[in-house]
């Protein structure tokens, strides 16, 4: 079971968290919505769950509910730009089949 | 594969439901867009990773009009077609252009419309039209950056803006294409970047001095909620005189004739004063040199010499005492004293300048913050909002409060104003004031709408015009007519007329009347403390006026109608006291027309008494005393 950040993802978070001034780490997870069936999660966490499993990669701490992890386990999260915009990707090794924008997944 | 961005906890949006809203400060010579990604505010670059977008458009014989870097480098080449600095015009009309600036670049048409249009290659465009190609610009920009069209905008205006000008503003991004969802004034952003609403309660001042003007604020935090206290500023003072000021000495220095220079030398003598500006933030000392080519001494002469720090300095000390001066203005609005004053912020390019910060700093008792880009401040700040605006950060209840920069109010007879929301009140607001007619029989009110501190209305600028027809003929002084003025959020005024006992009213929507007087805020605040006394003597003799002309009315109307009841002593004694008024009226001295009123009320005091027993007694006769 693994979950990892590219450099460049890392140093994003990092300084987003810092910037937002408070959190114990990045929550990733999936929900079941969005047009190919399931889409990502990613926001600040608070606080820690009693079913989150948590990850530590390049000083990031991640945290993934056990129910996510199914979906996610071996992804790499990147921060990338395309054109002028830019944000975070998800390489996930499970996925079968994106929607026309990447926005949700079918597993 | 689409980009994510992180989201605050339990709040990711489904997909292809991310809000986008964007804050754009639309400035006099460059303009920014800013988002919030990740739960940061950042200013979002072009193809080119420029932030700024110079406020310039150039409009060509074909094609679509050319907006930025690229319309600014044509300035010189095609000045009648390259429009700059458009902020200064919006909302204004062709009077108000004229008198603010000596030197007319562009050519205005006067059009029926009252909106002064100016002429290019492309036709005959309105300073909104303008504004709106910088907006669809940064519109552009914000959607190819954030892939997506933008639900709403939060654009930034001066304090100082009246309704027409904001008016013209939001009329500009909906010609853009873009859906407001507020106008924010600048400083009120500029505190928002630095979180200023989630620290420390208590007094924030906002210094703001841009290239082109100066404006201060003063903002209090009351249990999380943002109150503008006060405005104050110059609109004709700025970075750009600073350097001026460097100029002018340099050119004395270099014994050159100013009026003989070119506009390329002058061009160059402007860049060297700023360069040896901000060389003089590190240096004690720094060289300038000046190319000499006025045909005095051979070509390629060129003249050098240094400019110290202390005399830097003493250049331009007396501009930033002027800015002080505003802030003494301000904070005696506020109320406040120095020493209340938690922080202040530093806002506009200007403001990098380090004497500028050692004065404000003395001056305030604190240290003035300038961690954010100062060029950059406002538009976070407007991003911040957009992005609560949108419903991206519900459990977020930041209110901002906003102030009235001039006093709103109605004429009334003698050409007076009557103030019904006063300066500095906080906006959302809405106050009413009863009034009632003048003369008998009278059904309708004309309402003239008003903005400033003076007493007359000359001395004032017309906002609207209205009318309350279909009021029910009554006695003068018998109706009821409530005038109601609301400003809503954005600071856009409406007022509402209404006669209570018929129940006639008129909703008008206040439609900006341009071109009156001079808008410059700061002018009309500083004449109204230099006028205070004239002003207030003005309408006590204008009050006694409409007194006498009313009370001459009413003594003639008697006359006419009951002349048998006067004797012909008694006559000629009313007589003598009304030429006397009629004499004073048109004088100027408000005592004395109200002693001729009284005396005429005095000399006529018998004749009404016998009026009303004769009246009393003409309704009586013929009828029993049970009937009453």
């Amino acid at each position: 079971m693994s979950i990892t950040l590219t450099q460049s993802a890392a140093d994003r978070i990092q300084s987003f968290l810092e910037n937002r001034g408070k959190g114990v780490g990045l929550r990733l997870g999936v929900k079941t919505s969005g047009c190919s069936g399931m889409a990502y999660v990613i926001e600040f966490a608070d606080e820690i769950g009693s079913d989150d499993e948590v990850f530590e990669n390049k000083g990031v701490r991640i945290l993934v509910d056990a129910k996510s992890l199914i979906y996610l386990d071996g992804t790499e999260l990147d921060y990338g730009k395309e054109g002028l915009n830019e944000g975070f990707t998800f390489n996930n090794p499970n996925v079968k089949d994106n929607c026309g924008c990447g926005e949700s997944f079918t597993v | 594969m689409a980009l994510l961005q992180i989201s605050e906890p339990g709040q990711t949006a489904a997909p292809h439901q991310h809000k986008l809203a964007a804050g754009i400060d639309l400035g006099t010579t460059n303009s920014l867009v800013a988002t919030v990604r990740s739960g940061k505010a950042e200013i979002l670059p072009d193809v080119e990773g420029m932030h700024l977008l110079p406020s310039v458009v150039r409009y060509c014989e074909t094609g679509a009009p050319q907006v930025g870097a690229i319309a600014k480098q044509s300035a010189i080449s095609d000045p009648r077609n390259t429009i700059s600095s458009v902020k200064r015009y919006v909302g204004r009309g062709l009077a108000d252009i004229c008198k603010g600036c000596s030197r007319s670049e562009y050519e205005f048409v006067d059009s029926d419309s009252s909106v002064p249009r100016i002429r290019t290659v492309a036709g005959d465009i309105s300073p909104v039209e303008v504004s709106a190609e910088i907006l669809k610009n940064l519109k552009l920009r914000a959607e190819e950056t954030l892939g997506g069209e933008l639900t709403g905008v939060v654009i930034t205006v001066p304090a100082y803006f009246d309704d027409a000008q904001r008016q013209s503003t939001k009329d500009a991004a909906q010609l853009a294409g873009l859906q407001v969802l507020r106008l924010l004034n600048e400083p009120t952003a500029a505190a928002v970047a630095y979180g200023l609403d989630k620290g420390s309660e208590g007094v924030h001042v906002i210094y703001d001095l841009g290239g082109g003007t100066f404006d201060i604020s003063i903002l209090r935090l009351n249990r999380g909620v943002f109150e503008v206290m006060s405005t104050a500023g110059n609109t004709a003072l700025g970075g750009d005189d600073l350097d001026r000021i460097i100029a002018q000495w340099l050119i004395q220095q270099a014994g050159l004739d100013p009026s003989a220079l070119s506009a390329g030398q002058m061009r160059a003598t402007l860049l060297e004063a700023c360069r040896a500006k901000e060389a003089l933030s590190d240096a004690e000392v720094v060289g300038v040199s000046l190319s000499v080519t006025d045909g005095s001494v051979a070509d390629d002469a060129v003249w050098q010499g240094e400019l110290t720090r202390t005399q830097l300095y003493e250049l331009i000390d007396p501009l930033i005492q002027k800015t002080l001066s505003s802030c003494r203005r301000a904070l005696r609005d506020a109320g406040i004293d120095v020493d209340e004053i938690e922080d202040v912020v530093m806002v506009g390019g200007s403001t990098r300048s380090p004497r500028v910060r050692e004065l404000v700093g003395e001056f305030f008792h604190c240290e003035p913050m300038v961690d954010i880009d100062p060029d950059k401040v406002v538009a976070a700040g407007a991003a911040i909002q957009a992005d609560i605006l949108v419903g991206n950060k519900p459990d977020d209840e930041m209110l901002l409060l906003d102030v009235i920069p001039l006093s709103l109010g109605i004429e009334i007879m003698g050409g007076l104003v009557e103030k019904i929301i006063s300066r500095n009140t906080t906006i959302p607001s809405a106050k009413a004031q009863d009034f009632t007619t003048f003369k008998d029989g009278q059904t309708a009110l004309a309402v003239h709408v008003v903005q400033g501190e003076r007493e007359l209305v000359s001395d004032c600028r017309s906002l609207a015009r209205f009318e309350l027809r279909g009021i029910p003929p009554m006695v003068a002084g018998n109706a009821r007519i409530r005038v109601t003025f609301q400003v809503d959020a954005d600071g856009l005024l409406s007022v509402t007329a209404r006669e209570q006992i018929s129940g006639v009213e008129s909703t008008v929507q206040v439609k900006p009347s341009f071109g009156l007087t001079d808008g410059e805020i700061e002018t009309m605040l500083r004449e109204s403390m230099s006028h205070a006394q004239e002003d207030i003597a003005a309408r006590m003799l204008r009050e006694q006026q409409v007194e006498a002309d009313r009370i001459i009315e009413s003594v003639e109307s008697a006359i006419v109608a009951d002349a048998q009841l006067l004797s012909a002593e008694e006559r000629s004694q009313i007589d003598v006291a009304l030429s006397e008024l009629r004499k004073m009226r048109d004088g100027d001295d408000p005592r004395k027309i109200k002693q001729a009123i009284e005396a005429l009320n005095t000399a006529s005091t018998d004749f009404a008494a016998r009026r009303m027993d004769a009246s009393i007694q003409s309704a009586m006769t013929g009828h029993k005393v049970d009937e009453f």
